[in-house]
């Protein structure tokens, strides 16, 4: 057994020390909110945050989770009122969505570093982030939106 | 006395048979005692920049901010950054990716648990050096990551540099073994460290 810690959940997790953590986290956990894409760390569906860092699940083992910090998608906020889920439900920015708990799991660790990043601080942070439908500018947008939205909270 | 004696030749017996297990230590850390002779030194130099130039070595080290990435040392896919430390910045953090270990497969990440670039304010550049300028630039402290020729030598066994002949499925290894590189590499420091000429 394998005790991992995900969304502030211990969980005992009986399962091959190499399984990828997005299979750990979808079809034992139960949480199917991160996605699977590409399996080999090119697009970014996958990205969970493992002790505050956005890591692809798909290519990362569930032996480097253990006894770590996951958070999901899920857990992103409590009463998805993160900055970022805010401005992307304002900006309308997902088209089919898929991708899009990945991208939020990125510019949420942008956005912890970075309170008010540049175009191209964005750039840096989310080119591993791909979307088919092609909402770049959305996330863009949302971004910069989410940054104030993050600055006037914590003025407030 | 006789047992003074006797106890005196098995502490030195003990002693000599100690050292001669430290020896390949002690030769990885300091510079061996050998001629200078700038010819072979030189000579030596050539297969060092044979495997500091392939794939393995410089995509690691580019001339930009960006990795480089396969067997013709493109620009890395997703333009990861190279960051303050070398290791990323943002979401785009090279451990995001790359694991402790290679990720099995065609295509995958390969992975060393200290996967990462030269730093920003040192950023050993390996891509465009002609074996003159980067022999000039392995030897200058304040380009080489602050080593000593001691330093050097022991930087050979790093296992970050070991890692790039166990590269992965698909990638090829240096043009050398990597006893080979290690080889011409402490005799190019041991005969003096002289640079090539162009």
């Amino acid at each position: 057994m394998i005790d991992i810690i995900v969304n502030g959940k211990k969980h005992q997790v009986d399962a091959d020390p190499n399984m990828p953590l997005l299979w750990v986290i979808r079809d034992i956990i139960g949480l199917t909110g991160t996605k699977y894409g590409c399996g080999v760390a090119q697009c970014g569906a996958c990205t969970v945050h493992l002790n505050g860092e956005a890591v692809r699940s798909c290519v990362t083992k569930l032996s480097r989770a253990e006894g770590q910090e996951i958070v999901t998608i899920e857990a992103l906020s409590i009463n998805n009122d993160h900055p970022l889920q805010l401005a992307w439900n304002e900006l309308n920015v997902p088209q089919c969505g898929y991708c899009h708990s990945g991208q939020l799991m990125s510019a949420a660790v942008l956005l912890r570093e970075n309170h008010d990043p540049s175009d191209a601080d964005i750039d840096a942070a989310m080119s591993g982030n791909v979307c088919r439908c092609g909402t770049y500018q959305r996330i863009r947008a949302a971004i910069h939106k989410a940054a104030a939205l993050q600055r006037e909270g914590a003025k407030s | 006395m006789k047992k003074l004696i006797i106890l005196s030749v098995l502490l030195a017996m003990v002693s000599v048979i100690a050292l001669s297990f430290k020896t390949e230590n002690v030769s990885r850390n300091i510079q061996p005692a050998v001629a200078k002779d700038s010819i072979g030194s030189v000579k030596a130099f050539m297969q060092v920049y044979k495997v500091l130039t392939s794939p393995r070595c410089m995509n690691c080290h580019p001339a930009g901010d960006v990795p480089l990435q396969g067997e013709d040392s493109h620009l890395h896919a997703m333009f990861p950054q190279r960051g303050i430390d070398g290791k990323g910045v943002f979401a785009m953090k090279c451990s995001n990716c790359h694991q402790d270990e290679n990720t099995p497969g065609l295509h995958t990440p390969p992975g060393n648990p200290n996967w990462h670039l030269p730093p920003a304010d040192m950023k050993m550049v390996f891509q465009g050096r002609s074996p003159r300028q980067l022999a000039k630039q392995l030897l200058d402290s304040k380009q080489n990551g602050h080593k000593n020729k001691g330093q050097l030598i022991a930087h050979a066994w790093d296992g970050l540099v070991v890692g790039a002949w166990s590269p992965g499925e698909g990638r090829a290894i240096p043009p050398m073994s990597h006893a080979a590189f290690a080889k011409a590499w402490v005799t190019w420091i041991s005969k003096g460290a002289y640079a090539p000429k162009k």
